[in-house]
């Protein structure tokens, strides 16, 4: 199957990036150098193309019905302009993808919602909304709008200003996880207090035929996913496909460590489950942790305790930029999971002492 | 992009250099081509000096925050030293890979070896 490529692939490929297959697209990984990328974010502004997330528009008399059904979460709690994080799951509570929902202004007198599903999962997502919809015979209009919108990042402690700066609307009451339609270069762009990597910052939503004036506004250091990854380690983000996967990972938005996902006051699909997973309890939970031996710790490698049976998976890893030292998250029995547990790391067949480390690993906002 | 590619030594396909010093030894790194694709290098795993080597065999491990590669030697021999700069520096490979960033030097058991080995024009039609 051809990769989808961003609407920018060719702007990205004159600046000189380097392209990695992500999610079926063929996503910009490095421009410059993944270390002086994540400084930029962690010191002053950098941007990234993120037009591989999806972007799913739900509206109508039971738009809202229909988003409280298929996500965790309780969307009756946002205003126009608010977000919130929530997780997919399926009837057993397992999470099949991660979201953030926006309440968009409203259509028609009815609340309208956009929300971002990573990237490859759209059209199975907009599926699973057509599906439940019909089934249940909701009247909500759902449209997956993925090939119509680029989406930017653009993070860093400066990044406030910079998009305030190129918004023909002052951006400075904009709340974390709100956000609004602002104006840049003449088009309308849906621009929300959110992103992945810790920092403040605002990530834009764009018509697709617009991305490349809009891109140009942004005058800072163009950021790769290769950067995102170490970003959103450091900050303690899950990756879907690694730290939570239904087929090669499954796992509840509580041992995952997202249980604040779950309104269980709310009727949706794996909410039973998730009921019963949180009074009986769970065996394994996310756990952040540092390499005290030198080595790295990659995904797949295996955890063990010091008596060297292997009790985990490492999800993620990477060497820090921020912190340098090599830092991970992995599924550890409970037992294991308390912030200062020593444990070892198999790294090319040799166990490297790690311990457990409060997550996230460095100050976030 | 273009890449230097020295003609003062010879490479590996699997991009690792070789080049004979006054002393008789063989001195190795990875090439500039290597570097870059591997991005910023966080972490070298070296042998320790007296080891023995066999042509091609693994010597190491090299890590950027992106990959992880396995090192091999260019020729068979003792290793008689090894640059533990890069213990504490590893980002000399990205900065300098066919200078500071070299990684050990190998008393070669046979230098015919060297004669396996690609010239800088071979290696250069194998990277462009």
């Amino acid at each position: 199957m051809p990769l989808q490529t961003p609407p920018l692939r060719g702007i990205h490929d004159e600046r000189g990036a380097k392209f990695t297959e992500f999610g079926g697209w063929d996503m910009p990984v490095e421009f410059d150098s993944i270390q002086t990328e994540h400084a930029a974010v962690r010191e002053d502004v950098g941007i990234f193309d993120v037009s591989h997330m999806g972007q799913i528009h739900v509206t109508g008399p039971d738009a809202t019905t229909l988003m409280q059904r298929l996500t965790s979460n309780d969307v009756t709690r946002l205003d126009v302009g608010d977000s919130q994080y929530a997780t997919i799951t399926d009837e057993d509570g397992l999470i099949i993808d991660d979201t953030v929902v926006y309440r968009l202004p409203d259509e028609n007198g009815e609340a309208t919602y956009l929300f971002v599903p990573n990237a490859g999962t759209d059209e199975a997502t907009h599926e699973r909304w057509i599906s439940y919809r019909n089934e249940f015979d909701l009247e909500a209009t759902v449209d997956n709008q993925t090939d119509e919108y680029a989406m930017f990042a653009v993070q860093g402690p400066n990044a406030p200003d910079l998009v305030d700066e190129v918004t023909d609307e002052s951006l400075t009451d904009v709340d974390r996880f709100t956000a609004t339609m602002a104006t840049v270069d003449g088009v309308e762009c849906w621009t929300a207090r959110t992103g992945y990597t810790g920092e403040d910052g605002f990530e834009l939503i764009v018509p697709a035929s617009e991305a490349e004036d809009i891109w140009a506004q942004f005058d800072c250091q163009p950021c790769g996913l290769g950067a995102r990854d170490t970003l959103r380690i450091e900050a303690g983000l899950l990756l879907a496909g690694q730290d939570f996967d239904l087929e090669s990972n499954p796992r509840t938005p509580y041992e995952t460590g997202i249980g604040f996902t779950v309104a269980l006051d709310t009727e949706f699909v794996g909410r039973d489950a998730l009921e019963a997973a949180r009074e009986d309890g769970f065996d394994e939970e996310l756990v952040g942790f540092q390499l005290i031996d030198r080595g790295i710790p990659r995904h797949g490698y295996d955890i063990t305790n010091m008596d060297g049976r292997v009790i985990g998976t490492v999800t993620s890893g990477t060497m820090s930029p921020t912190l340098d030292q090599p830092i991970g998250l992995g599924y550890v029995p409970s037992e294991y999971a308390d912030p200062g547990t020593t444990l070892q790391v198999v790294v090319r067949g040799q166990s490297k002492k790690a311990r457990v480390e409060t997550i996230p690993f460095i100050d976030t906002v | 992009m273009s890449f230097d590619i020295p003609d003062d030594r010879q490479y590996l396909e699997s991009h690792e250099w070789a080049l004979e010093t006054d002393d008789d030894t063989v001195r190795v790194g990875i090439t500039d081509f290597a570097q870059d694709e591997l991005g910023d290098v966080v972490f070298v795993e070296l042998p320790d000096e007296g080891d023995d080597l066999s042509q091609e065999a693994e010597f190491g491990v090299i890590e950027s925050i992106k990959a992880v590669s396995d090192l091999y030697a260019p020729v068979g021999g003792e290793v008689v030293a090894i640059n533990e700069e890069l213990f504490n520096a590893p980002e000399l490979v990205n900065d300098d890979p066919f200078g500071d960033g070299w990684m050990l030097e190998i008393d070669p058991a046979d230098t015919d070896e060297l004669a396996n080995l690609l010239s800088a024009d071979e290696y250069e039609a194998q990277v462009a």
